[in-house]
């Protein structure tokens, strides 16, 4: 409960301001938190300016449609919020491959962002799949006690903990 | 009112809390994923309780509308597979790779583009998922007080006392 700047907060105290910032949510705007469609919608921006005739064809934006709504804009408040907490901590800073991964795989930002590339296609691919990502399955979901909730959260960690445990096997803790 | 800036408040609300609580970076979310740091653990389920608790007293009180996703098992453990798979390569989430990008870790660009990316691909195969894995194991019911057939305050306190006792645990061993 202690707030210090290289520490940053309890992630009790942090979570539970989060449940907080969701009730005023549901209750004034009836939103409830969701990340994934977001990219869905984006991809569908980028689709029809590079390949108008084909995103006309696809049937998957006329049900998710390249608009802004309130998600959309939830999602750039995010990046927002992120960047005003961190400069005015002090721990805002410029990284191009995180710690554990130099640790792991070195110090090649090419690799690093080949993964980071190519795990992307994979999460969101599964988000879209299953429904909803962290956000939208994870805290919306399990908060109102849906089944579809739980069922993809703990799916997200079964593959996210094998995955994990694969590439680091024996080297977590060095 | 306008809702482009609630939800802009929202999720600069959220994205503040995310970085005080130190929890959108690569190093705590594989840390999670590795049993060794479960700060993100700690963080989302205390977010999943206060929320619990608050929606379902404003919901009893006729303030706040439920909003939850069908049940379709196929879709939701498939998916949710998969999504785990590319999340323990990728280190961050869709909701947290624009916050590591908000504190500096600019890898998650990357991790974006890759996501958007992976929206566009989900596009191109939806005519031949929606009338198969889409529909896989739809349940009738959607919530698990539903499910169960009991009254929803009894499945809270039960989650609730799980996730204290989780807490309890995961301190005492120090992760």
């Amino acid at each position: 409960m202690k707030p210090s700047s290289d520490q940053g907060w309890s992630p009790y105290l942090a979570g539970a301001l989060s449940g907080v910032v969701i009730i005023l949510s549901a209750w004034l705007t009836g939103n409830y938190f969701g990340a994934s469609t977001t990219f869905a919608r984006t991809a569908g921006v980028f689709e029809s300016f590079i390949l108008p005739d084909h995103f006309a064809g696809l049937e998957y934006f006329k049900i998710v449609a390249p608009i802004v709504d309130w998600q959309v804009v939830f999602v750039m408040g995010i990046l927002f919020g992120a960047l005003l907490s961190a400069v005015t901590s002090n721990s805002f800073q410029l990284q191009a491959i995180p710690d554990l991964w130099a640790k792991r795989f070195g110090p090649s930002r090419l690799k690093r962002g080949l993964a980071a590339f190519g795990g992307g296609v994979i999460t969101m691919y599964g988000a879209r799949l299953a429904g909803g990502c962290p956000s939208g399955h994870g805290l919306g979901g399990a908060m109102q006690m849906g089944i579809s909730g739980y069922t993809a959260l703990i799916c997200f960690f079964i593959g996210g903990i094998v995955v994990a445990q694969t590439l680091y096997r024996g080297r977590a803790n060095s | 009112m306008n809702p482009l800036i609630t939800g802009l408040l929202a999720g600069t609300a959220f994205g503040f809390l995310l970085q005080k609580g130190r929890v959108i970076r690569y190093d705590k979310q594989i840390g999670a994923l590795l049993l060794k740091d479960m700060t993100i653990v700690k963080f989302m389920f205390t977010a999943i309780l206060t929320g619990m608790v608050g929606v379902y007293l404003l919901s009893d009180l006729g303030m706040v509308a439920l909003r939850i996703k069908p049940a379709v098992l196929g879709a939701n453990i498939i998916g949710g597979l998969i999504f785990g798979m590319g999340w323990g390569v990728l280190g961050y989430c869709p909701g947290t790779s624009l916050g590591a990008l908000g504190e500096g870790r600019w890898d998650a660009i990357w991790g974006i583009l890759g996501m958007i990316g992976g929206a566009a691909l989900f596009a191109e195969t939806y005519p031949m998922l929606k009338s198969n894995i889409l529909t896989w194991g739809r349940l009738e019911s959607i919530t698990i007080p539903e499910a169960l057939g009991v009254n929803h305050w009894l499945v809270i306190v039960v989650i609730v006392a799980g996730a204290i006792l989780l807490f309890r645990w995961l301190e005492k061993i120090g992760r």
